[in-house]
């Protein structure tokens, strides 16, 4: 298929039809409302149904309803909706129910504004909501790229039996960039029938049933280890990073980002090596798995680490982990919908190589 | 080799379609692009903008603080963008609307008086491709014949405004030829 100039939310949404997503709930909120405005004409297109509910909350429980039944669905929201959405998302990761869900996060806290931001990352990767459950978290960082990852969380969403969220920030959900849509795409994942479906029980099978209630403390535990059994297969096998910059040597710098962010740190990347600086960057794109590995070793050989975040300091927190050492960052952040601009990369990376910038120690 | 530019006027001058043909003319000739609209809190008839960039290579940052080019369709425009063009830079004013000049002397200013050439083709509504031709006449971002062929394409469903849009269009592109010409004289 030919390449097609696509808003982002437009490719998301695309992609979902694309990866046989005909089943579509959910609730407006800027910065992402061209996704369901999109599917609201597309999915009837393809004999599919889409619905606008009466608040996130309605939303999320009609997506728990479907995919109980085995069909691909989704829903989209931006932060203060994805909170409303909490309760229902750990009664499907509780139900090992498969779904896709995005979130294009805008500032916080409360309704915060409507611009870019990167301040839900503690909340996908640690604290969507209660109960001991995990999401399996991709982060794009172009638009190809948002409706690869779309249709790669159908298939760890069937895969896992688990809920799958994109996170993209406002710019994903706004920036137009050219889209490619491959024809002969084949599932990532070996996906067994869905013998787990609840679609009407004709004595000939036993009866599916959908639940996340378990009174039986030992029941429960035998779910609770069956679940972390899965998140381990994630840490395991998922993990997605992507690395820029000089393969081998010793670097000056090592910039973490991840998302558009990370599009800021290449052209400083780039603009910083024509200056003769040696500066490597990681770019994680699975959030959770987190690419702790990759970015211990890639830290062995960089004198500095910068972390750059649309957030006080979230994504840091697991940086910290994966070095294991104490060792002292530094850190570059935007808040509130305001973004990093390459200068200012560039900028911060000369105050470290000078003795200017403040590190920063965690425990 | 990047080309960008942020291109700025008030809302229902064409802005975001004429920031949308040239990443599309781009994109059909191969390169890598981006588009990038304004979309914080605007009023209805207030400013608005949008970012393009044209690149032999993968876009980096699709946010650009520093551009090579900036088109003021309108004094507001002009006043919040003037300051961020690059030393060097191209800066397209339209002189139809606006009346004060260039506060920089650092940078290379492109008078264009894109409603005025509009108006006298019989086609006001065409002011934004007189712009969008003086751009492309200047810095060559994007082929002639591939961005009439755009320009074909968005129009397609109306096919009556295709030639107008296209005469306009080519005014842009001689004024803009015509004053990189006369800068090497």
């Amino acid at each position: 298929m030919a390449k097609k100039l696509m808003k982002g939310s437009e490719a998301i949404a695309e992609a979902a039809v694309q990866a046989g997503c005909h089943l579509f709930f959910g609730y407006p909120i800027t910065p992402q409302n061209e996704i369901p405005e999109y599917l609201s004409s597309r999915l009837p297109q393809v004999g599919g149904t889409f619905v606008q509910a009466e608040s996130e909350v309605a939303s999320i429980n009609m997506l728990y309803g479907a995919a109980g039944t085995g069909e691909r669905v989704m829903t989209s929201s931006s932060s203060p909706g994805i909170s409303l959405m909490a309760e229902g998302i750990s009664y499907i990761a509780g139900a090992e129910l498969p779904v896709v869900l995005v979130n294009i996060m805008r500032a916080g806290p409360g309704l915060g504004g409507i611009l870019p931001s990167q301040s839900d990352y503690f909340q996908t990767t640690k604290g969507l909501a209660h109960g001991d459950f995990r999401v399996l978290a991709l982060a794009p960082w172009s638009i190809q790229e948002a409706a690869d990852l779309i249709q790669d969380a159908f298939d760890l969403a069937d895969y896992y039996r688990n809920p799958v969220m994109v996170v993209g920030d406002g710019l994903i959900g706004q920036m137009m960039e050219p889209v490619e849509f491959r024809e002969d795409r084949r599932p990532i994942k070996e996906l067994p029938p869905k013998t787990w479906a609840s679609t009407g029980w004709k004595k000939d099978r036993p009866k599916a049933i959908i639940n996340s209630l378990f009174l039986d403390p030992e029941e429960l535990e035998r779910h609770n280890f069956k679940l972390k059994a899965k998140y381990d297969e994630m840490e395991r096998e998922e993990i997605r990073f992507a690395y820029y910059g000089p393969e081998e040597g010793e670097l000056d710098v090592l910039i973490i980002a991840y998302g558009t962010v990370a599009r800021v740190g290449l052209t400083a990347l780039e603009e910083l090596g024509e200056q003769g600086i040696r500066v490597g960057m990681i770019r994680p794109i699975t959030l959770f798995p987190f690419p702790y590995e990759a970015i211990r070793n890639a830290a062995d050989r960089a004198k500095h680490i910068l972390v750059t975040e649309l957030s006080t300091g979230q994504m840091i927190e697991d940086v910290h982990l994966a070095l294991r050492d104490g060792r002292p960052l530094h850190f570059h952040c935007r808040l509130g919908g305001m973004l990093i601009s390459p200068e200012e990369v560039i900028d911060k990376v000369h105050e470290i190589l000078e003795g200017r910038s403040e590190e920063i120690r965690h425990g | 080799m990047q080309k960008d530019i942020i291109l700025a006027g008030f809302g229902g001058q064409g802005i975001l379609l004429i920031g949308k043909m040239l990443a599309y003319t781009g994109m059909q000739e191969g390169k890598e692009v981006s588009w990038l609209p304004s979309y914080g809190p605007e009023m209805r008839g207030g400013t608005c903008n949008c970012t393009v960039v044209i690149s032999d290579r993968p876009v980096g940052s699709p946010v650009i603080q520093r551009p090579r080019a900036v088109l003021a369709m309108n004094l507001p425009s002009l006043e919040k963008f003037e300051p961020d063009l690059r030393p060097g830079g191209h800066l397209f004013i339209n002189t139809s609307l606006i009346s004060q000049g260039a506060q920089r002397d650092d940078i290379e200013v492109v008078d264009v008086p894109a409603n005025d050439i509009a108006q006298e083709l019989g086609n006001p509504r065409g002011a934004n491709m007189v712009a969008l031709g003086a751009y492309v006449g200047v810095t060559d971002a994007v082929s002639v014949e591939q961005l009439e062929n755009v320009v074909r394409h968005t129009f397609a469903a109306k096919p009556s405004v295709i030639d107008v849009n296209i005469e306009a269009l080519h005014r842009g592109i001689e004024l803009g030829r015509q004053h990189a010409a006369g800068k090497e004289d």
